[in-house]
C-alpha cells in the first residue's frame, strides 16, 4: 500500500536485500514455532516473512529440532536449530537465540507473539548486542507487561481504569479479603498474563479460593511468574480494542477499534473491525486515551489498548498488548497499513508517515480463529490428530488465511490449538458475514475435530447479526452448551435430498467399469430409487429421479431439486439445491450407506438404505452401549496434573478427582455421582488420550 | 420321481424335455388334467420353496437378529438379478422318518444360483438355517457342488453364506461325502476364481474347512461361530471353560487366529460391505484387475507426505496415513485390521485400477516382521498375484522379530512364506522405502531382487544390514569412538544411496509425488508379462 514506496529508500542500499545496516545482508531471526505447532505464533511468523519478503528483507526462522520440516524451513531464506522440543530449551532458551543472531549475522529480531516477545530480559540483550528489536522498546514492554504497573500507568496518563486492588496478592485468603472489599463479582488474574491464561472469574469465597490456585499454576506453566492480581469483574461487557501505532519520535496514532466480544474461557473467537457499538465520539475518545498512554510509555511500535466496554459506553482501561495481535489483520483490511511493514519500519527509526486524519474505515472485516476444538465441549475442549486433509478457501476473493499448518501437519496437545486466522472482507458488514458463511463452508480441516460449527453458527445467529453482543454472548446464547444448528424442516429437506442424490451417484458409479472385459457387466437399469434415510433417529421415505447429473428427489410430497457435478473425490461438495448455491462437504461415505455431511457448519450423520434393506434393519440386534455412569475417561487428550483420590475413598457428586492440562489449560475433572472410587487408571505426569479411562466408581 | 437315482442337473434337463413333450403334441383331456396338476404343483412347490422352514422358524432367524437366506441373497445381489437353480431339489434321506412329507422341503437347506453384483456376474450359495437347520444333506452339498463347477467353467467368483449346523447327521456319510465334494471343489476353484465365505450363523466341525480353503473369510459380530468342536465336547475333552463367543466368535478369529478376514456389525452392514469388497476383484483369474471410474486426479500431490517420517528413526507413525493418502479417495478396504497389526495389508484403488496394498506398520511393534504378520502377508500377496492385482508395497521395516517365542514358533519358515509369495509374483509389483529396510527383511518386502518393476526409496530411506548402533558395535568392537563411528555409519548407510547407486532403487522420489508416480507406473505394467518355470505346483514352505 502507501508505505512501500518510503521503503524503496532501504531498499537501494542493497540490490538483493535489504540492508539493515552495513552488514552482510539484513536478516530477521523469526522467533519460530512450527507446522506441528498449530497455533498464533506461527501464523504471524509466516505473516512475518511475507511482509519481509515483499519488503527485499532476508529472513531466519529459528526452530526446535522436532521442528525442522516446519513451514517455515521453506518460507525463509534461512533456518537455525535453537534446540530440543520443550519450549524452555529452545524457544525460551535466550543463550540459543543469542548465538542463531550471531552465527547469521542477523541485524534485527522479529519476536512473534508469546514466548520471548514479551521478555524484557532479551530486549536489553538485544539491545547490548545492538540488534534491533522489532517491536517495543523494553521500557514499554517492562511497564505494560506487568498489569500492576501498566494500570498505574494508564491511571496517571488519565485514562479511564477499573476499580481493584493495585498489587500482588499473596495467597488465597488476602484474595478472598480484597474481593470482600472490591465486592463480586471480582476478576483474578496473572499480572504476567495475557490471552486469558492464568485468569478466573469469582462470585464468591470459595470460587475465589479456587480461583486462586488455578490461576497461579497456569500462571507459572505459561509465564513462569505466579503473581496475580484482582479487580472488579465488569460484568457482561464488550470487549473493544484499539490499535495504536507509535513511532521512535513521540508520534502515535491510533488506528480504529476491533471489537472482540465473542470469547470463550476468556479466549476470543470471532472478531471485527470496526465495531457496531462505537459512535465516533466513543471512538475518537477511546483513541485518544490510547495515544496518550502510548505517550506515556514512550511506546513506539504497533500496540493494542484493550478496553472493556460496558452497555452505557462507559470504557475501561484492560490492559495494553506490546506486541501484535493475532487480530491484527481485520484493522490492516479497514486502513490499508501493512502493520508489520509499519513496525519494521519504525524499529528501523522511521518517523510515521500518516497523520491521524490519513486513518480511514473502509469497509468492515470479519476474523474468525478457527481451533482444532470439539466445540461441543464446553465451546471448545482441545483436540489431537493429524490434518489428513486440510485446503483453504484462498480461492474466494476478499478471504485472507494466516496459518501456519499445511495438510500432514501434526496438531498436538503442547501448543496452542489455533488452526488459523480466517479474515473476510467485505464493504458492509454484511458482505463481510456473507463472504465469512462461504469461506467455512469452503474450509475443508480433516483429521482433527474444528470449531466451524461453532463460528459458522455465531455468524448467521440473529443477536450477532444485529450487533447485539457481548463477552458473555456464548453462554448466553447456548446456555446448555453448544448444540450444533439446528435444521429447520426446509434444511432438513436440502441435507436429506443431497445424501440421498450423493447415494445413487456413488451407486451408479460402482457399477461403471472400464477397459474390455470378458464377461459383460449387466448394470441394474434403475431410474427411479426408493430409499429410507435415516437422520437423528428420524427416518424418512425418499423417492429419486434422475436425469444426467439432475436429482429430483420427493420427500413427504415435497420435491426438491440438486444438481451438482458429484465429483466423489472432492472434499467440497458445491451443488444447487432448489436453485440455491450450497456448498456442503462429505466427510465420510461408507458401503454401508452411512454418510456424513458437513451442511452449514455443522457435520449431520446420516444413513441411506434402499427400502429393502431398511425394512429388514428391524431385524438386526440392538448393540449395547457401554454403561459410562461410573467411568470417568479424558474429554481431550492432555496430561495428568493431579489425582486427588485412591481407591476405596468416597467421593461426592462433583468432587474434583482429577486435573488434566490440555494446551496450557487446566481442566478439574469431578464425579458424576456420589460414590467410593473402585480403580485409579492415571497418575501425575500421564499423558492421556481422548476417552483414555481415567477412574472408575462403584 | 427322480429321488435317489438322478443327479441334480438331470433333474432340469427332465423337466424341460417332458414340458416339451406336452406342448408338441394335442393335449387330451387326461393329459391337460396332469398338466394343470403339474402346474398347481410347480406353484405350490415354488411357494414351499420361498418360505424355506416355514414362518415359525423365519420368525425365530430374524428373532436371533439374523436374516434369511432369501432376504440375504436379495441384499447382496443387485435387485432382480438373482437366477435360482435347483428349487425343486429335495433330500434323498429315507431313515429317521425323514421320507416323510412334511420333512421335504423344495431346494432343501440351502438356496443356490447366480446373479450379479453391480453389474457382474457371481455364483452364490446361501444356507437356509431354518430348514434343518441349515444342515449339510447329500442334496445341499449337490446344488453347491452345481452352482461351483459352473462357476469355474464361466469364470465367475463364488460366494457362500454360510449359516449351518453341521453335517444332516440323519444322512451319515452321505453328508460327510457332500462336504469332501464341496472341498475339492474349493481347492480346484481355487486361483481360478475368486471364492469368499461370509459366516452369518453357526459353522462347526468339517464344515469350517470350506471357509478355509476359500480365498476371504468374513463374519458377522455377535451372531456367527466358527469351530471345530463347540464348548461342550471342549469342555468334556480338557475341561475347559469357554464361551461360543470366545472359542469362535468374531472377535476370536479377526484378533487372535486369524482364521477371519474381518467382521462386521450385523448381517445387512456385512453384505453391504461385501457388495462394496466384490468391486474390487477380478472375475478370474483370466480377467485383469478391475478398472472403474475415478475422480481422484492421477497426478494428485501429496503434501503431507513430504512430513509424515518423523526425524528421529526410533519415532512411530501411521503406515495407514501413507495409505490413505496415496489411494483413489482415501479408500481402503484392508485385510485382518486387527491382526498381525504389524503388517497393513488390503485392498484399493489407483486411478481407478484395483491394487492390493502390503505395508510395515511402524505403529505396531516397529513394523517387525514376525510369524503372523509373515503369513498374514503371504496369503494377501498369493491372492493378489493368482488375480493379476498389482502389489504395492510400502517399507519400512527394522528386521524379523527376535526370540525364542519367535524361534520356537518357527520363524524361519514362516517368514520364508513371504519371501517366497514376493518372489513367485509376476504381477506388476511396485515397492516403495519410506524409512527403514534392514537386514534380511529388506530382500523380503518386494525388493528388486525378487523382481520388483519399480522400486522407490523416499529421502529418509535407510537401506542396510542393521541400524547404525548395532553396526558399529559389531564392526569396531572394543574400539573407542563409538558415537564417531556411529555417525560414519549413519552418512554412509542411513539413506538412500547405497541403494540407489547400485539400482537396487530406480529413484528417489519426493514423497508427495508418490500418488503420480505409481499411477503412471501401473499404466506402463499393466502390460507387464512375466512367467515361472514350467513346473506341477511350487512347493512353498507350509
Amino acid at each position: 500500500s502507501q508505505s512501500v514506496r518510503s521503503f524503496l529508500l532501504i531498499q537501494t542500499v542493497s540490490h538483493k536485500h535489504v540492508c539493515f545496516s552495513k552488514q552482510r545482508c539484513g536478516v530477521i531471526i523469526c522467533r519460530y514455532s512450527t507446522v506441528y505447532d498449530p497455533n498464533e505464533k506461527v501464523s504471524l511468523i509466516i505473516r512475518v516473512i511475507k511482509t519481509c519478503k515483499k519488503m527485499g528483507i532476508k529472513t531466519v526462522a529459528v526452530h526446535s529440532d522436532v521442528d525442522s520440516s516446519a513451514v517455515h524451513v521453506k518460507v525463509a531464506d534461512e533456518a537455525v536449530c535453537v534446540g530440543p522440543a520443550p519450549t524452555s530449551k529452545s524457544y525460551l532458551n535466550m543463550d540459543a537465540i543469542m548465538n542463531a543472531i550471531k552465527q547469521t549475522g542477523a541485524q534485527a529480531v522479529h519476536p512473534g507473539y508469546g514466548f520471548l516477545s514479551e521478555n524484557k530480559e532479551f530486549a536489553k540483550r538485544l539491545a547490548a548486542e545492538g540488534v534491533t528489536f522489532i517491536g517495543p522498546d523494553t521500557h514499554a514492554i517492562q511497564a505494560m507487561g506487568d498489569k500492576i504497573e501498566s494500570k498505574l500507568i494508564a491511571k496517571a496518563a488519565k485514562v479511564n481504569t477499573i476499580p481493584g486492588f493495585d498489587g500482588v496478592v499473596k495467597d488465597a485468603e488476602e484474595a478472598v479479603k480484597i474481593a470482600g472489599e472490591i465486592g463480586y463479582p471480582v476478576m483474578i488474574k496473572a499480572s504476567a498474563g495475557g490471552g486469558g491464561k492464568g485468569m478466573r472469574i469469582a462470585w464468591n469465597d470459595e470460587e475465589t479460593r479456587e480461583g486462586f490456585r488455578f490461576s497461579s499454576q497456569e500462571a507459572l506453566s505459561s509465564f513462569g511468574d505466579d503473581r496475580l492480581l484482582i479487580e472488579k469483574f465488569i460484568d457482561n461487557p464488550r470487549h473493544i480494542e484499539i490499535q495504536v501505532l507509535a513511532d521512535k519520535h513521540g508520534d502515535a496514532l491510533w488506528l480504529n477499534e476491533r471489537e472482540c466480544s465473542i470469547q470463550r474461557r476468556n479466549q476470543k473467537v470471532v472478531e471485527e473491525a470496526p465495531s457496531t457499538f462505537l459512535d465516533p465520539d466513543t471512538r475518537r475518545a477511546m483513541g485518544e486515551q490510547a495515544v496518550s498512554l502510548a505517550n506515556a510509555v514512550k511506546y513506539s511500535s504497533a500496540g493494542t489498548v484493550e478496553f472493556l466496554v460496558d452497555s452505557k459506553k462507559n470504557f475501561y482501561f484492560l490492559e495494553m498488548n506490546t506486541r501484535l495481535q493475532v487480530e491484527h489483520p481485520i484493522t490492516e483490511c479497514i486502513t490499508g497499513l501493512d502493520l508489520v511493514q509499519q513496525m519494521i519500519r519504525i524499529a528501523k527509526g522511521y518517523k510515521l508517515q500518516h497523520k491521524q486524519s490519513d486513518i480511514p474505515i473502509n469497509g468492515w472485516a470479519v476474523e474468525s480463529r478457527v481451533y482444532a476444538e470439539d466445540p461441543y465441549k464446553s465451546f471448545g475442549l482441545p483436540s489431537i490428530g493429524r490434518l489428513s486433509q486440510y485446503q483453504e478457501p484462498l480461492d474466494l476473493p476478499n478471504v485472507r488465511v494466516d496459518s501456519g499448518i499445511q495438510e500432514g501437519s501434526d496438531i498436538s496437545i503442547y501448543y496452542d490449538p489455533m488452526i488459523s486466522k480466517l479474515v473476510t472482507y467485505g464493504k458492509t458488514r454484511e458482505e463481510a458475514l456473507k463472504k465469512m458463511e462461504d469461506a467455512l463452508d469452503n474450509y475443508v480441516i480433516r483429521g482433527v475435530t474444528h470449531n466451524i460449527p461453532l463460528l459458522r453458527e455465531i455468524i448467521v445467529h440473529p443477536r450477532f447479526v444485529s450487533g447485539d453482543i457481548s463477552t458473555k454472548f456464548l453462554p448466553e446464547v447456548y446456555p446448555d452448551g453448544f448444540k450444533g444448528h439446528m435444521l429447520t424442516a426446509g434444511e432438513r429437506r436440502e441435507l436429506l435430498a443431497t445424501a440421498a442424490a450423493l447415494y445413487v451417484a456413488a451407486q451408479l458409479r460402482s457399477q461403471k467399469f472400464l477397459g474390455d472385459l470378458r464377461v459383460s457387466v449387466v448394470p441394474a437399469e434403475s431410474r427411479q430409487w426408493e430409499l429410507c434415510v435415516e437422520l437423528d433417529k428420524g427416518v424418512h421415505m425418499l423417492g429419486v429421479s434422475r436425469s444426467g447429473n439432475n436429482y429430483t428427489v420427493e420427500i413427504d410430497g415435497e420435491k426438491v431439486e440438486v444438481s451438482g457435478e458429484w465429483n466423489l473425490a472432492s472434499a467440497l461438495l458445491p451443488i444447487t439445491i432448489n436453485g440455491k448455491h450450497r456448498t456442503l462437504q462429505c466427510l465420510l461415505r461408507t458401503a454401508a450407506g452411512e454418510i456424513s455431511l458437513q451442511y452449514l457448519g455443522t457435520s449431520f450423520k446420516l444413513r441411506v438404505l434402499s427400502n429393502l434393506a431398511a425394512s429388514l434393519s428391524k431385524h438386526m440386534p440392538e448393540k449395547v452401549p457401554e454403561d459410562t455412569s461410573s467411568i470417568l475417561r479424558s474429554p481431550m487428550p492432555g496430561s495428568v496434573v493431579a489425582v486427588s483420590v485412591k481407591p476405596g475413598d468416597n467421593v461426592a457428586e462433583g468432587q474434583e478427582i482429577c486435573v488434566i492440562e490440555a494446551m496450557k489449560m487446566q481442566n478439574s475433572m469431578t464425579a458424576a455421582k456420589t460414590a467410593k472410587v473402585k480403580s485409579v487408571h492415571c497418575k501425575a505426569g500421564d499423558t492421556v488420550g481422548e476417552g483414555d479411562l481415567l477412574v472408575e466408581l462403584e | 420321481m427322480w429321488r435317489g437315482t438322478l443327479g441334480p442337473s438331470e433333474v432340469v434337463v427332465g423337466v424341460l424335455a417332458q414340458g416339451r413333450r406336452w406342448f408338441g403334441t394335442v393335449m387330451s383331456s387326461d393329459t391337460a388334467r396332469v398338466h394343470l396338476s403339474v402346474q398347481e404343483r410347480i406353484e405350490k412347490k415354488r411357494k414351499a420353496a420361498l418360505t424355506g422352514g416355514g414362518q415359525l422358524r423365519i420368525a425365530a432367524q430374524h428373532k436371533r437378529g439374523k436374516l434369511t437366506a432369501r432376504e440375504r441373497l436379495e441384499l447382496l445381489l443387485d435387485p432382480d438379478s438373482f437366477v435360482e437353480y435347483d428349487m425343486f431339489v429335495e433330500h434323498r434321506c429315507s431313515d429317521f422318518g425323514m421320507e416323510a412329507d412334511h420333512n421335504k422341503y423344495p431346494g432343501d437347506s440351502v438356496v443356490t444360483g447366480q446373479g450379479r453384483i453391480n453389474g457382474r456376474l457371481v455364483y452364490v450359495f446361501s444356507q437356509d438355517f431354518t430348514v434343518f437347520g441349515g444342515s449339510l444333506s447329500g442334496a445341499h452339498a449337490q446344488k453347491v457342488c452345481k452352482i461351483m463347477d459352473q462357476a469355474m467353467m464361466v469364470g465367475a467368483p463364488v460366494i457362500g453364506l454360510n449359516d449351518s449346523g453341521g453335517a444332516r447327521i440323519q444322512e451319515g456319510v452321505e453328508s460327510l461325502a457332500g462336504y469332501a465334494d464341496i472341498f475339492l471343489r474349493n481347492v480346484m476353484a481355487s486361483g481360478v476364481v475368486p471364492q469368499i465365505s461370509l459366516i452369518m450363523g453357526p459353522c462347526a466341525g468339517g464344515a469350517v474347512y470350506s471357509p478355509a480353503l476359500t480365498d476371504f473369510t468374513f463374519m458377522v459380530k455377535d451372531t456367527s461361530y466358527l469351530f471345530i468342536t463347540g464348548p461342550d465336547v471342549v469342555k468334556s475333552v480338557t475341561n475347559e471353560d469357554v464361551t461360543q463367543e470366545e472359542l469362535g466368535g468374531a472377535k476370536t478369529h479377526t484378533t487372535v487366529s486369524g482364521v477371519a478376514h474381518r467382521a462386521f456389525e450385523n448381517d445387512i452392514d456385512a453384505l453391504l460391505n461385501l457388495r462394496d469388497f466384490f468391486n474390487f476383484l477380478p472375475l478370474s483369474n483370466k480377467d485383469p484387475a478391475p478398472v472403474t471410474e475415478c475422480h481422484d486426479p492421477r497426478d494428485r500431490l501429496v503434501p503431507g507426505l513430504d512430513t509424515i517420517v518423523p526425524l528421529e528413526s526410533t519415532k512411530a507413525y501411521d503406515m495407514l496415513d501413507i495409505v490413505h493418502g496415496i489411494v483413489d479417495e482415501r479408500e481402503f478396504f484392508e485385510i485382518m485390521p486387527n491382526y498381525a497389526k504389524n503388517i497393513v495389508v488390503g485392498f484399493a484403488r489407483m486411478n481407478g485400477r484395483t491394487v492390493g496394498i502390503v505395508g510395515n506398520q511402524p505403529k505396531v511393534a516397529s513394523g517387525c516382521l514376525d510369524i503372523n504378520s509373515s503369513v498374514k502377508g503371504a496369503r494377501f500377496v498369493r491372492f493378489c498375484d493368482a488375480f493379476n492385482i498389482p502389489i504395492i508395497t510400502f517399507v519400512d521395516v527394522p528386521g524379523f522379530l527376535p526370540g525364542t517365542a519367535q524361534e520356537y514358533g518357527g520363524i524361519i519358515r514362516h517368514g520364508a512364506k513371504l519371501l517366497y509369495a514376493f518372489a513367485e509374483a509376476t504381477v506388476p509389483k511396485i515397492t516403495v522405502i519410506t524409512r527403514k529396510a534392514y537386514g534380511g527383511a529388506y530382500d523380503v518386502m518386494s525388493s528388486k531382487h525378487l523382481r520388483g518393476d519399480v522400486n522407490y526409496a523416499w529421502p529418509s530411506a535407510e537401506v542396510a544390514v542393521m541400524g547404525a548402533k548395532g553396526a558399529v558395535q559389531i564392526i569396531f568392537r572394543g574400539k573407542e569412538n563409538q558415537a564417531e563411528a556411529e555417525a560414519e555409519y549413519v552418512e554412509k548407510f542411513a539413506n538412500p544411496f547405497p541403494a540407489a547407486v547400485r539400482g537396487f532403487v530406480d529413484d528417489i522420489i519426493q514423497p508427495s509425488t508418490t500418488r503420480k508416480r505409481i499411477c503412471r507406473d501401473l499404466e506402463v505394467l499393466a502390460s507387464k508379462k512375466q512367467t515361472n518355470p514350467w513346473k506341477k505346483h511350487a512347493n512353498i514352505p507350509l
